[in-house]
């Protein structure tokens, strides 16, 4: 039976919720997004309350510019697409595009991420903004740098799952695994919808 | 391993044994003594304030000290003690009651408890490097980031550590009792216990992220010179206290209705009654829950959020007296005509109620928030919530440990001794806090170190500290009561207490893999109708075929190990940058085994067919 496991012939139409220990594993990964989502709304309702004391500092609508933060935005939404795509190709036992699209979601990913630190540092040494300068700049870093650091866990958790099974296809054992990272890329992708909407778009007009 | 190759093994392979398991009964009872010991270590912190405020004017304990024993008092408490017993009874109790094998992640589960643990040992460490905590137990801003030296830094880093265990534990029982519970069961027959466990756990999940996020907003302001919390700098200090009542108040519940889940395992097990009521008890559990969410704020009824929020609070907690209100006369008609049974388990149930109805009523009185801003700060709430947290969840607690003593180790505790140790801790509780409500309302406020004389508070001063010292005693006769029923007491049955449910059908302690055969559920408290319209024995759901089982991992403990170290580092990096490199260490060590985790192929062991014919009837007794 442990063999079967780890066949990647025959696999099922959900491979991912195939076995007992995968339906837990799906399910016990939403509950994991349902208390995520608190953690992020709390950072939310801090950046919200604080947004406005920058005191000598920057203030918001003076600092964010769009151009760049809606590349970002429309760079992680493809990478979302793309997971889907891997997905996709998971359900049909197609390692080989699987792990093509994978690859693509963590290229557009590092991108994002690069982008994020060039943002981050471009802030710092141009308007004087960092970590320590008011309240608003600490409520900032703290809800976009969470954001930042779930995204760079999730690239390294992508790129060991694309390396660990590079060679051995899918089976009922990895699927699952392939298949709550990408729901953890969906979240974080839903998350930065908010963000660019709560942060930027309502710190440049609002 | 069955019990007898586990008593032969030496010291060396059953500490490997406890450090590596992944098997729900056995982290139940690290659990449970992981949180007994941080009990004895609370309980000897409150015997400390009691002894200090024993007379007028005493300077027993400095004033410092003093603060930080009242702040690791509350803290241990709470976070180490109450909990981690509860969620050990719920590793014991529930993957039993629901007919599981074991829980959904059992390497999780294990991850939960040393993160507790280590967490729980991380807040402690503080006691021997220059001070504990000192802000209260609620480390309000700005007191919180003004307080000198690291005592603050170990209570948000090692509580940091604890809730990610705990936030793990609670996704691990979600996840079981949804996809795991036997044939038959379904979740309208569930016990009441396993219910609780599962709502408690949505509690955990919503609630503790919240405290997550105050945690490190706190560690970012002491430690990397944030300004989450410093008016100076445009921080606003009462965002500590929204995110950490958001947490806060679930939390409460999150101890009391696994309470309210024992003791309505306890009462139709002593009164041989089904429980009263049953689907209304899962309402009413629901039903607070969802309320216990919208209420945060009447802990904050004195902080100025204006008439119309406070109004929408107070009302919001009243409501909830309504399903406790529920709770209690289905107890009371459970009992009614049923053949009560007076052990040990059962007095804790029946102390239970009146004591915590005082607590509840007193809730309400707190509830009004006009009336409240006279209780507010004094010993009135001290009282309050001690009826409620001792009167209900520490009963419960005990209620617990006893009731289900034999599934953890095979014995049934010494009745007579429990009798004794429940009288002296029920009256040393009531003889404790009856009187600081007097003193609550003759405006003896909280947390201050000395009294003056010729207030009026010297007598019921001196009666709480003469009450402190039976609870101690109370508690002594129970760890005499187990160390001397592991050694002398008989091994006892499957079944000693004429049991109700599904844990009663598998010998005491049960066998590794719980179940041979998972059994057929066939109504809500299944062995019952097994012993009324049966034969006694749960009817197998499956034919006899291989077991699936978890492989044990040292990875658990590694893990939280590295996190601490990481933490240490943290809390020290400000002194010195050096301690970065153990922050890094620690980091590699925590990040490393959970890659590690990802990269080994895991997929257990099966017990096979024919091992499992040799080893006879395990399923019942």
């Amino acid at each position: 039976m442990a063999n079967d496991l780890l066949k990647s012939t025959n696999l099922p139409q959900d491979p991912e919720r195939a076995t007992l220990e995968g339906k837990n594993k799906f399910l016990g990964f939403w509950f994991f997004l349902g208390g995520e989502t608190v953690l992020f709304a709390s950072l939310f309702g801090t950046y919200l309350a604080l947004k406005n004391s920058h005191l000598d500092g920057v203030p918001a609508n003076e600092l964010f510019g769009l151009g760049l933060v809606f590349a970002m935005t429309m760079i992680l939404l493809t990478s979302s697409l793309t997971s889907v795509y891997a997905m996709y190709h998971m359900k049909n036992n197609d390692a080989k595009k699987m792990n093509l699209w994978l690859i693509i979601t963590v290229l557009l990913g590092l991108s994002f991420l690069g982008l994020e630190i060039y943002e981050f540092q471009h802030y710092v040494r141009d308007y004087g903004h960092g970590f320590t300068t008011s309240a608003f700049s600490s409520a900032f870093y703290a809800l976009v740098g969470f954001h930042g650091a779930h995204v760079a866990f999730g690239l390294g958790w992508f790129i060991l799952l694309i390396v660990r099974n590079w060679k051995r296809g899918i089976n009922l054992y990895n699927a699952p695994k392939f298949y709550i990272v990408s729901l953890y890329w969906h979240f974080i992708d839903v998350v930065w919808v908010f963000i660019f909407t709560v942060v930027y778009l309502m710190g440049v007009v609002g | 391993m069955s019990t007898t190759a586990t008593k032969k093994a030496g010291f060396g392979s059953v500490l490997w044994d406890y450090l590596t398991t992944v098997d729900h009964k056995k982290i139940g009872i690290l659990y449970v003594f992981g949180g007994f010991f941080f009990f004895i270590l609370g309980g000897l912190e409150a015997m400390l304030v009691r002894i200090q405020l024993v007379q007028p004017d005493n300077d027993f304990v400095s004033a410092q000290f003093y603060n930080e024993l009242m702040t690791m008092h509350g803290t241990t408490m709470i976070f180490l003690a109450a909990m981690p017993l509860l969620i050990g009874l719920m590793n014991v109790a529930m993957p039993l009651q629901i007919g599981a094998r074991d829980v959904a992640f059992p390497f999780v589960n294990a991850l939960g408890f040393w993160l507790f643990l280590l967490g729980g040992i991380v807040v402690n460490i503080s006691w021997f490097t220059g001070g504990a905590p000192d802000a209260g137990w609620t480390a309000y801003a700005p007191l919180s980031i003004f307080s000198e030296g690291h005592g603050l830094d170990y209570y948000s880093i090692g509580l940091q550590i604890t809730g990610f265990g705990t936030l793990m534990g609670g996704i691990n029982f979600l996840a079981t009792v949804i996809t795991m519970r036997a044939p038959g069961m379904t979740m309208m027959r569930m016990p009441l216990f396993s219910w609780t466990t599962f709502i408690a756990s949505i509690l955990i999940l919503f609630a503790f992220p919240a405290l997550t996020v105050g945690l490190f907003l706190l560690t970012f302001d002491r430690l990397f010179g944030a300004n989450f919390f410093d008016p100076s700098m445009g921080g606003n200090v009462v965002i500590w206290e929204h995110l950490f009542w958001i947490f806060g108040h679930p939390e409460v519940y999150i101890l009391i209705l696994p309470a309210f889940g024992i003791f309505s395992e306890v009462i139709p097990t002593f009164s041989k009654k089904r429980l009263f009521g049953y689907s209304s008890m899962v309402f009413a559990t629901v039903l607070i829950a969802f309320l216990g969410f919208m209420v945060w704020a009447h802990h904050m009824f004195t902080v100025g959020l204006g008439p119309i929020a406070n109004s929408i609070f107070a009302i919001a907690t009243m409501a909830i007296a309504v399903p406790t209100g529920i709770k209690i006369f289905n107890w009371l008609f459970t009992m009614w005509g049923g053949t009560i049974r007076f052990t040990s388990p059962m007095l804790f149930a029946l102390g239970f109620i009146p004591s915590f109805t005082i607590g509840g009523m007193t809730g309400v009185m707190l509830g009004a928030a006009a009336a409240d801003f006279q209780y507010h700060d004094t010993y009135f709430v001290i009282a309050h919530f001690h009826y409620v947290i001792v009167g209900g969840t520490v009963f419960g607690i005990f209620a617990g440990i006893i009731y289900w003593w034999p599934k953890m180790f095979g014995k049934v505790l010494n009745e007579k001794l429990n009798h004794w140790f429940f009288w002296l801790f029920f009256i040393g509780f009531h003889l404790t806090f009856f009187v600081q409500h007097f003193l609550g309302l003759m405006g003896m406020p909280r947390r201050y170190w000395v009294f003056l004389e010729g207030q009026g508070l010297d007598l019921f001063n001196l009666i709480s500290t003469i009450g402190a010292f039976f609870m101690a005693a109370g508690t002594i006769l129970f760890i005499i009561n187990m160390i001397y029923t592991q050694a002398k007491a008989p091994q006892a049955s499957g079944d000693p207490w004429d049991g109700r449910t599904l844990e009663w059908a598998v010998s005491s302690p049960p066998p590794y893999y719980n179940f041979k055969q998972l059994p057929l559920v066939r109504g809500l408290d299944p062995l019952w109708i097994e012993k009324t319209e049966g034969n006694g024995k749960m009817q197998p759901a499956e034919p006899l075929d291989d077991i699936h089982m978890p492989n044990s991992s040292i990875l658990p403990f590694v893990m939280s190990l590295g996190l601490s170290i990481a933490g240490i580092g943290i809390i020290y990096q400000v002194d010195n940058p050096m301690w970065w490199i153990v922050a890094v260490i620690g980091f590699v060590i925590f990040f490393g085994s959970m890659a590690v985790r990802s990269l080994k192929d895991d997929l257990g062991y099966h017990i096979p067919k024919e091992e499992l014919e040799k080893e006879g009837d395990g399923s019942n007794g």
